[in-house]
């Protein structure tokens, strides 16, 4: 008898230019990055919507969660474009990260590294997008709506 | 039950490179609160040993030193919550000594940065947020004080200038404060200059001279019940009020982009628990990781209303000399900041003033101080009312 390999589902290691997490309970996240959609979850107990995504449901403790799409556009919140990144970032320079907000949501994330400084404003409206990074990675970022 | 008092308080000076690994920094903020009071080891009861994890291999640090201090067989353990760790030690201490179960407690904070990189360093701060959603974007702590400090520029016509002053102030002290790290001038004219370092950009809003020094250093502060603080200390400093809070990690989780709710929470808490208000306060120690920070602690303590906290710096109103004075031992931004060493530090500043010990910095006369220490990016609020 051959050992039994365990098998591991660790695709959330794909998401960032550097994942600090392999393994989760929403792992098909990566999944609908790879769809070309950023999606959030929403508790079908309670109806509570989150972003980021989360397993569970604080407010029931239900785990019984339903996905939807982060759709139409957030107003830019705040951003900071960094000129230092830490380990691991430094390919990445110069980028900016962001705060919308969807109303129910927010999210977090980064601009399109495309815009320049004067295209932005706090309160303009953006959408969320995938985006593919250099190194084989994948994230979402901001683009003017 | 009676007062919780402390009877001692010390601390290493802050410095880039310290000379000896950990338990060695330790042992010299350590000595300086135990020569500060006047104690043996046999006097203190059980040890609390806090820091941010990660910057050193030492796992589980509060036996190690337990025994580097001669403080076995008493217990110990390490807590943390990041920035804010030697607060939360103090606020657990109070709690300890207030339920009988010790009379005597001694919070040790330490941190040795330089052990790792300045970049390793951003990368360590970044995971005190979010790891699963946003350090995979490349976060770091200037970063997201600097989304805040646009939050506040939009929302209320706060400039950089108006930063830059913060800046000038901390620099100010630091030049007379020995334990600072960094003590030269800085004035408004360096943010200015492309040539000054000062003006450089790091996380736009935020420059160079927006952010605090990483430094090495410790510090220590002997909590203890009314009975033994009355017995081992002249000039006993009493806590009268305790506050603390959280939030979401998130920066999606939050919906305030101007201030820190964690340190208005705790402030009302702590205001509460002491029976005063703001304007009762007499000189406050406030967490200036960045001169955003600082200014917004003016208006989430209640020093002056939301958006009026440029008004202060501008008149000078938080110097030595003004109707409230902030960080006049140099603050994070120029006496340093070891994360874990630093709730002890503003405290320890807290209670010279009091006791009419600060030296130079001196405020006049000061019956009520206020140490504000905030963990990660407003993540851990705690505030401390102290009173002679």
């Amino acid at each position: 008898m051959g050992k039994k390999i365990r098998e591991v589902d660790d695709r959330f290691k794909k998401f960032g230019t550097v994942s600090f997490t392999s393994i989760t309970k929403i792992n098909d996240f990566v999944d609908y990055l790879e769809k070309g959609q950023v999606v959030g979850t929403k508790c079908k107990d309670c109806g509570l919507s989150f972003f980021p995504a989360r397993a569970d449901c604080y407010q029931c403790l239900s785990s019984n969660m339903e996905w939807f799409e982060v759709s139409g556009t957030g107003k830019l919140i705040t951003y900071s474009k960094l000129e230092y990144a830490p380990v691991g970032f430094g390919d990445d320079l110069p980028y900016a990260i962001a705060l919308l907000d969807y109303g129910d949501y927010k999210v977090f994330g980064r601009l399109a590294p495309d815009l320049s400084e004067d295209e932005i404003s706090v309160g303009m409206e953006m959408t969320t997008v995938v985006n593919q990074l250099p190194n084989g990675q994948m994230n979402y970022v901001f683009q003017k709506a | 039950m009676g007062k919780i008092g402390i009877i001692g308080v010390g601390q290493t000076p802050f410095v880039r490179g310290y000379p000896g690994s950990i338990r060695e920094l330790a042992f010299d903020g350590f000595k300086d609160a135990m020569g500060d009071a006047q104690i043996s080891a046999k006097d203190i009861d059980a040890s609390i040993i806090c820091s941010a994890p990660e910057y050193d291999k030492q796992r589980s640090p509060a036996g190690v030193f337990a025994e580097y201090l001669g403080l076995t067989p008493q217990p110990t353990f390490y807590l943390e919550s990041l920035c804010s760790s030697s607060s939360m030690g103090v606020r657990t201490a109070y709690a300890l000594v207030k339920s009988g179960l010790h009379d005597v407690v001694v919070v040790i904070g330490f941190q040795k940065m330089s052990e790792i990189s300045s970049a390793e360093s951003q990368e360590r701060m970044g995971r005190g947020a979010d790891i699963q959603w946003e350090s995979p974007f490349g976060t770091m702590m200037p970063a997201y004080y600097a989304m805040y400090a646009r939050g506040h520029m939009e929302k209320y016509g706060t400039t950089p200038d108006d930063l830059a002053l913060i800046r000038v102030k901390a620099a100010t002290y630091g030049q007379i404060n020995e334990k600072a790290v960094y003590r030269k001038p800085v004035n408004f004219e360096m943010f200015s200059d492309p040539d000054n370092a000062m003006s450089g950009p790091v996380a736009s809003p935020l420059r160079v001279g927006d952010c605090c020094a990483n430094a090495d250093g410790s510090s220590c502060v002997i909590v203890a019940s009314e009975e033994k603080a009355k017995s081992f200390s002249k000039k006993p400093v009493w806590i009268l009020g305790l506050g603390s809070a959280s939030t979401a990690v998130n920066m999606a989780g939050r919906d305030l982009f101007s201030g820190l709710t964690v340190a208005q929470q705790a402030g009302e808490q702590a205001y509460k628990m002491a029976g005063i208000s703001a304007k009762d306060v007499d000189v406050a120690e406030v967490h200036d990781c960045f001169t955003i920070a600082e200014l917004m602690a003016y208006e989430n303590l209640g020093f002056a209303k939301p958006g009026e906290g440029k008004e202060l710096i501008k008149g000078k109103e938080t110097y030595k000399e003004g109707s409230i004075p902030v960080n006049v031992d140099g603050g994070l931004l120029s006496k340093g900041h070891p994360i874990g060493a630093t709730g002890g530090s503003q405290i320890r500043t807290i209670v010279l003033q009091l006791r009419g010990e600060a030296g130079d910095m001196q405020v006049k006369d000061p019956e009520i101080g206020l140490v504000h220490n905030i963990g990660g990016v407003g993540l851990y609020g705690n505030v401390t009312v102290l009173g002679r």
